[in-house]
């Protein structure tokens, strides 16, 4: 396993790891996933906690904060967005959100939120 | 045919392309095989965040139709009734874990580690297989219960997104297993952690959906 974290500056590199969308490509070390895996497990577990108790109008908002932080977390890290091209957030982030609005609009045609 | 591209952003003139075909496997990932853009991206790469973008729409009508139907249970069972929570939690807590062991696959591959890649590879290969044994159990139950495919709208629109769901699972094992094998038989041809990053790409966005599917439909009462 790898045990350290290098960052490397890529200015004057045109490889795909896009200079063009932040200039440095960072390798961390296998334990900095281990941990994130941790983490998103930990919320798992709070998710599923929460999902048995009674804590009223925040048991909503507080599983979807939940859920998007795991989604998040997946995104950015294991699948390298947080450090890759611009051009893959925006092929990516342009498909969610216009997913996102154009779901959120049909529901509200069909009066889901009432 | 020659593509040239200027990189402006870093003060220096980069020549992209074509050039790429010239590198050595010291490079980060090591082949320089693979067909880029103007703009110094791999094509295979954008064209699996394009894939993976597009799926998004795929999935949101699927999860958007449950959620406008998970109350039409006509005289079939309900969420409630059926739902084992503690079950796919641990389904769940399976597939996660799977995320962790593909992303070590990738940096393995990364590091031209074939021995951990191979192994990292078959591990979450096996723990896909455990969440789709998991499904198919969960499925069964689901049936024994009186909720068949056509028993109600709830029905329907469950199976339809959770079996969706498990379909991709389902492919993601088999691209594992055959990345697993052209890795031992070493007929990559270029870049093998790219090969590995994009299979990764694929896994880690059934992760995600999953984890929407987990809160929306399973752990939000109807």
């Amino acid at each position: 396993m790898s045990t350290d974290t290098v960052a490397h500056a890529d200015h004057g590199h045109a490889d795909d790891h896009g200079e063009h969308g932040h200039g440095e490509h960072v390798d961390h070390p296998d334990s900095w996933y281990v941990k994130i895996a941790l983490v998103l497990a930990g919320i798992t577990a709070a998710e599923v906690a929460l999902s048995y108790m009674d804590v009223g109008v925040v048991f909503l908002p507080t599983l979807l904060i939940m859920m998007v932080i795991k989604f998040v977390m997946v995104v950015l890290f294991f699948m390298h967005l947080r450090f890759d091209s611009k051009w893959f957030n925006m092929a990516f982030w342009s498909g969610l959100i216009l997913a996102v609005l154009v779901y959120v609009a049909a529901l509200t045609t069909f009066k889901f939120w009432g | 045919m020659s593509e040239l591209a200027v990189d402006t952003s870093s003060g220096h003139d980069a020549v992209a392309s074509d050039s790429r075909h010239d590198h050595t496997p010291h490079d980060d990932h090591g082949g320089g095989h693979g067909h880029y853009t103007s703009l110094g991206l791999s094509n295979n790469k954008l064209g699996m965040w394009l894939f993976l973008g597009s799926e998004c729409l795929l999935f949101g009508g699927l999860i958007s139709t449950y959620m406008l139907y998970r109350g039409r249970t006509a005289k079939g069972p309900g969420p409630n009734q059926v739902y084992d929570i503690p079950f796919t939690s641990a389904s769940s807590f399976v597939l996660l874990m799977s995320s962790l062991t593909m992303v070590l696959a990738v940096t393995a591959a990364k590091r031209r580690d074939d021995g951990n890649t191979r192994l990292w590879l078959s591990v979450t290969a096996l723990l896909g297989a455990l969440f789709v044994g998991g499904q198919v159990y969960e499925f069964t139950g689901f049936y024994n219960e009186g909720l068949g495919f056509t028993t109600s709208l709830f029905s329907s629109s469950l199976y339809t997104l959770t079996g969706f769901h498990g379909v991709h699972v389902t492919v993601g094992i088999m691209m594992l297993m055959a990345l697993r094998g052209i890795l031992t038989k070493n007929r990559i041809v270029g870049d093998k952690a790219e090969v590995v990053e994009l299979i990764g790409l694929y896994w880690h966005f059934v992760d995600i959906i999953w984890i929407i599917i987990f809160t929306l439909v399973y752990l939000i009462p109807a």
